[in-house]
């Protein structure tokens, strides 16, 4: 269950290799409607059927929010992953009919800011370029800085320096370039927003160092959606509807829910936003708890699971679905 | 204004009547005999035709009319229609949601046409037409929040998300029931939600909140809410108190039919597009009790319910003083037969 929204049927219109790690996709509808507008940071789910596997990955929209012919996304190939990035570098092709979910903003601007300072790491760019697109349709203002490998890595960083000029501040690991942050920290003007989305160690890094430099709480925000990770095959028991299902190894709970046809709740699919919040009436054992949802004290208590991204080792896992 | 709109007034005379069609589609809030608070919403999908809930926004008899008092009251009280800057945006998806929708759902009456930025707006009851520039505020006579709710029947609120919360920051708000925009604008979901008793407690608005949060493009919710109104007043607010609150005092049981309305408020909510805000339409549905009680079923709920609500309740929704007058009244319809679930109508 999606939450209400229907699916969106899309064909596959253009598919653009950037550089060996990253592929670009553009969606465009199948019914001949236009497609909704969104907000700069919403993401789409986007569903595929890898032999027979169903699976449905969350992806920033980096195209213009008020573009009503197409959605697209930037996908970088994880090899180590469970393989929907590897799907969609393999085999979606042009042409191919797939189905995306309505978009849903985690990561929105706050429209009250005298000026927003992105921070970007890698793939953490695509919800950056749509925000960018509004923000520059608003006219407001706002500095990007973007931290990348290496210039053959970095996608769209010439793109986005010849629309945005010196608002843009590119870095290259391989060249030993380093965001000045504590600079940027302190020379902002009142008001200023912070926005981070990239490697988690990033994230750590840029919102400890602002709340250490004395920034609210309220004007940072943060975007990091969690692959579901990879593990053992575990057994659960799905005590609303009387089922025991098998987890498999590259498998999220809440895939193997759906794919045993129970209708479970979800947005983010990568332990964000809440949605999939289930009840643990028992537990033998112990949670592998992988969201940024639950509290610590809800974590060690292990009364509630995220379907979507944690897991489960011990003899017996009882949850409320 | 043509036959299908009533020329009528809600306030000075009270001419306001609801003609058979509207009693039959009055939207009864109570599907059982008994009244508490709760997380009652549902999706906001199109209803059986000729329902309230046929269309997205619903147009009935009483749109001119109310669109007239609404300038009124503007005129006296420019306050009633509020939007911080931020909200900006946020007036100009609502006022694609509603153009889009009454000119799908009434291409009769509405009409819009775009090339591209360049919209042209025709709304045939009120005899507007309207050239502008979609998101360029200097192309219409006032900001785009503004200007189609004056068009538009019930309030409405736009909630700005952020911090895990909604913050009222735009509203036009003329018809509501005791309640400020100007006091409330600025204020959190808890926030602005502190007078009502014993939700709190039961966790309603906690549950209510995390489900807003989640609250998808395309997929609106609606719920309602109820309240009395004595003499068919749309402005019941607190900055108007002195002219309705004394009212109260003057029912009778000669009178009370005609005079006490029960007062339905058709909420409903929708994910904005470009602003990732939330708008909340309150659409105010006015029933006299003597055109309430020629449907049977009704008759028999609303002694109950009334009858038997939890006093601080009453007490909030402002007609513990008249309950008992309004039971007596209600008590003549209720032969104590049973009632089916559902609000619909029994076929009697
Ligand atoms: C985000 C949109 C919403 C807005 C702007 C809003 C606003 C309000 C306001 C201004 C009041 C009157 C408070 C007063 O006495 O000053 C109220 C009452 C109330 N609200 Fe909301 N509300 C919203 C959503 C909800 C939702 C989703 C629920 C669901 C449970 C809810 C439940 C209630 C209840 C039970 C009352 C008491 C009404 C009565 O007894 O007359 N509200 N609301
Ligand atoms: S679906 Fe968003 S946290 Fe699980």
């Amino acid at each position: 269950m999606s939450v209400g929204a229907p699916k969106i049927p899309v064909v596959v219109a253009e598919v653009v290799e950037l550089n060996p790690l990253i592929k670009r996709f553009r969606f465009v509808r199948t019914d001949g409607k236009p497609m909704p507008t969104f907000s700069g940071g919403a993401h789409i789910v986007v569903e595929m059927d890898d032999n027979g596997t169903r699976r449905m990955n969350p992806y920033s929209l980096m195209s213009d929010p008020t573009d009503t012919s197409g959605f697209e996304i930037s996908v970088r190939r994880d090899d180590a992953g469970r393989g929907g990035s590897l799907y969609m570098h393999n085999h979606v092709r042009p042409g191919m009919a797939m189905q995306v979910s309505h978009p849903v903003n985690l990561f929105g601007l706050d429209l009250r800011a005298k000026k927003h300072l992105l921070i970007a790491g890698g793939i953490g760019i695509t919800p950056f370029i749509a925000q960018m697109t509004q923000l520059e349709h608003l006219g407001h203002r706002f500095e990007l800085h973007y931290s990348v490998r290496s210039p053959e890595l970095g996608a769209y960083a010439d793109d986005l320096k010849s629309r945005y000029g010196d608002r843009v501040h590119i870095y290259y690991d391989n060249q030993k370039h380093m965001i000045p942050l504590a600079e940027l920290l302190e020379g902002q003007p009142l008001g200023t927003h912070l926005y981070v989305c990239g490697p988690k160690g990033m994230i750590a890094w840029v919102l400890g160092s602002a709340e250490a430099a004395g920034w609210h709480p309220s004007t940072l925000h943060s975007e990091e959606f969690l692959a579901p990770p990879v593990g053992h095959a575990f057994e659960v028991e799905l005590a609303a509807s009387r089922k025991t299902i098998t987890v498999g190894p590259a498998q999220s709970l809440l895939e193997a829910m759906e794919a045993a046809g129970v209708d479970a709740p979800y947005l983010c699919r990568g332990g964000a936003c809440g949605q999939c919040e289930t009840d643990v009436h028992r537990c033998d054992g112990s949670i592998e708890h992988n969201d940024h949802w639950l509290t610590p004290e809800q974590k060690a208590s292990n009364t509630k699971i995220m379907p979507c991204v944690s897991r489960f080792h011990g003899a017996t896992l009882v949850i409320d679905r | 204004m043509g036959l299908e709109f009533n020329e009528e007034t809600f306030r000075g005379d009270f001419s306001f009547k609801n003609s058979p069609k509207a009693i039959k589609r009055f939207p009864f809030p109570f599907p059982e005999d008994s009244y508490m608070y709760s997380v009652n919403m549902e999706p906001h999908v199109p209803g059986p035709k000729g329902s309230v809930f046929e269309h997205t926004f619903d147009v009935d008899e009483h749109y001119v009319s109310e669109m007239r008092d609404r300038a009124m009251v503007l005129a006296d009280d420019p306050l009633r229609c509020q939007s911080l800057p931020h909200m900006t945006l946020a007036g100009w998806d609502l006022l694609e949601l509603i153009m889009e929708s009454k000119a799908r759902d009434y291409p009769h009456w509405f009409e819009l046409h775009k090339n591209g930025n360049k919209w042209h707006w025709i709304n045939r009851p009120l005899e507007i037409e309207q050239k502008f520039t979609f998101l360029d505020e200097t192309t219409l006579p006032c900001g785009p929040l503004e200007y189609i709710t004056r068009q538009t029947q019930g309030d409405f609120t736009l909630q700005d998300q952020r911090d895990n919360n909604l913050f009222i920051e735009a509203g036009m708000v003329t018809t509501q029931a005791d309640w400020s925009l100007d006091f409330d604008i600025g204020m959190s979901f808890q926030e602005w939600h502190a007078p009502v008793p014993m939700a709190h407690e039961l966790g309603v608005f906690d549950r209510a909140l995390k489900f807003l949060l989640k609250l998808q493009l395309g997929a609106p919710v609606r719920r309602f809410n109820w309240t009395m109104t004595v003499d068919p007043l749309l402005d019941t607010s607190p900055e108007n108190y002195p002219k309705w609150g004394p009212t109260k005092t003057t029912l009778t049981m000669d009178n009370i039919g005609r005079r006490q309305h029960l007062r339905v408020e058709l909420q409903t909510l929708h994910r904005l597009p470009r602003s990732n805000a939330i708008a909340f339409p309150i659409r105010a549905y006015l029933i006299s009790f003597q055109d309430l009680v020629t449907v049977p079923k009704w008759a028999r709920r609303l002694h109950r319910v009334i009858r038997d609500v939890p006093e601080p309740l009453a007490t909030y929704k402002g007609f513990l003083r008249n309950r008992p007058l309004m039971v007596e009244y209600l008590s003549q319809f209720d032969d104590g037969k049973p009632t089916s679930p559902g609000w619909w109508p029994e076929p009697e």
